[in-house]
């Protein structure tokens, strides 16, 4: 497939490298899930493999739902998912899992490049016409947003950061071009960044 | 002469489960809806120390116990054998992970099951459960339960194990067909 074919729809255009640290800010605000793939790539390079941060290597499906599981637990913290177009194709349940509970302090960032990234940049759904925020808003999750451009970024990051009150679960679709995501090494032993978090979790008690 | 004692109601042991779960910790609950869980599952949602969790598909309350896990709760999954199938590459979570996992299993496809549609998962519930690392354990009897409960617990929280309580079709009695 030619980059040219690749680009051909106007939503995904934005540099992942760029705009996804833009839109979240200081990782450090929150606690983070990834899904895997992008995603995983995405938010360890942003957290440097923090210890706040826990992301998939695999499990395809479950990002979403570790984060509902994680913010029912701790109510006093803001907790993000960063997931990607493939992984939430394959649990759109879980959105309305989520939005029936619709827990205040859980944020679900899709990073959506219309492309499956890891297995060769094959089209997903979302580039023949799916609209992951529209589901969202149909899961009941009541607060969305879609960020398809730079100057879409400022108020996709309040709405994520609950800048003037939060009254349920935020979603934000950031639709990006089907470009790699930053190549950093993974912690890819699932038990160790298990300990690292929980660990770092009893420290902060 | 004593006066004939009056019976006591009796307790049922999905009553029982429930408290033993809660006075336990247990904190999340996730469900899809079922005959056999519908006493936990009504009480889980009437119980305010308790997140009650309905899900779309079995795998999500995988999931959530490992989010649970990481927030320092406990949760536990109540599901229908049909829906283990539904869970398999979310156990590698679990597993690969090592994050403690309870869920009770209610079976069919086996003891008197008159649906042969039933038969194909039920009978693969134990095999497949052990291939992804969660250990089986079996309640046949109304007083195996709470005694089964209770190794499980000690076995995912205390050891860190994945395990499943698998409560017999001859403990729920069988659907009539």
């Amino acid at each position: 497939m030619s980059v040219n074919e690749k680009r051909t729809d106007g939503r995904f255009q934005m540099d992942r490298r760029v705009v996804v640290p833009k839109l979240v800010g200081n990782p450090k605000d929150f606690l983070i899930v990834s899904g895997l793939a992008g995603a995983v790539y995405d938010m360890s390079s942003l957290t440097d493999q923090g210890d706040y941060f826990y992301g998939l290597g695999g499990a395809m499906g479950g990002a979403c739902m570790i984060g509902l599981g994680l913010a029912l637990a701790r109510p006093d913290k803001n907790v993000l998912v960063v997931t990607g177009d493939g992984e939430l194709l394959m649990s759109l349940g879980s959105l309305c899992s989520i939005g029936v509970i619709n827990p205040p302090n859980l944020t679900i960032v899709c990073v959506d490049n219309g492309h499956y990234g890891e297995t060769g940049f094959q089209k997903s759904h979302t580039n023949r016409g799916v609209d992951l925020e529209l589901f969202a808003k149909g899961a009941g999750i009541s607060q969305t947003c879609t960020v398809s451009s730079e100057d879409q970024i400022e108020a996709g990051s309040k709405m994520l950061r609950r800048v003037g009150g939060a009254n349920g679960t935020a979603f934000v679709l950031m639709t990006v071009a089907p470009t790699e995501a930053p190549k950093v090494p993974l912690n890819l032993d699932g038990a160790d960044c298990r300990r690292i978090f929980l660990k770092a979790q009893r420290r902060a008690a | 002469m004593n006066a004939p004692k009056t019976a006591e109601p009796p307790v049922c042991w999905q009553d029982s489960l429930f408290e033993l779960l809660v006075e336990n910790g247990v904190t999340q609950i996730s469900h899809v809806p079922d005959a056999g869980h519908s006493i936990l599952i009504e009480r889980a949602a009437n119980e305010p120390r308790v997140h009650s969790v309905g899900l779309a598909s079995e795998q999500e309350g995988v999931a959530l116990a490992a989010g649970a896990d990481l927030g320092g709760e406990k949760a536990v999954l109540l599901m229908q054998s049909s829906g283990v199938g539904n869970c398999i590459n979310m156990l590698s979570l679990m597993k690969g992970s090592r994050f403690p996992f309870l869920t009770f299993v209610t079976m069919r496809g086996e003891y008197g099951e008159g649906n042969p549609w039933q038969y194909p998962m039920g009978q693969a519930v134990q095999p497949v459960l052990e291939a992804m690392g969660v250990i089986c354990l079996r309640a046949e009897r109304p007083e195996d339960v709470i005694p089964t409960a209770g190794a499980a617990m000690t076995m995912v929280w205390k050891s860190e194990q994945r395990v499943a309580v698998l409560l017999a079709q001859k403990l729920l009695g069988a659907k009539k067909f």
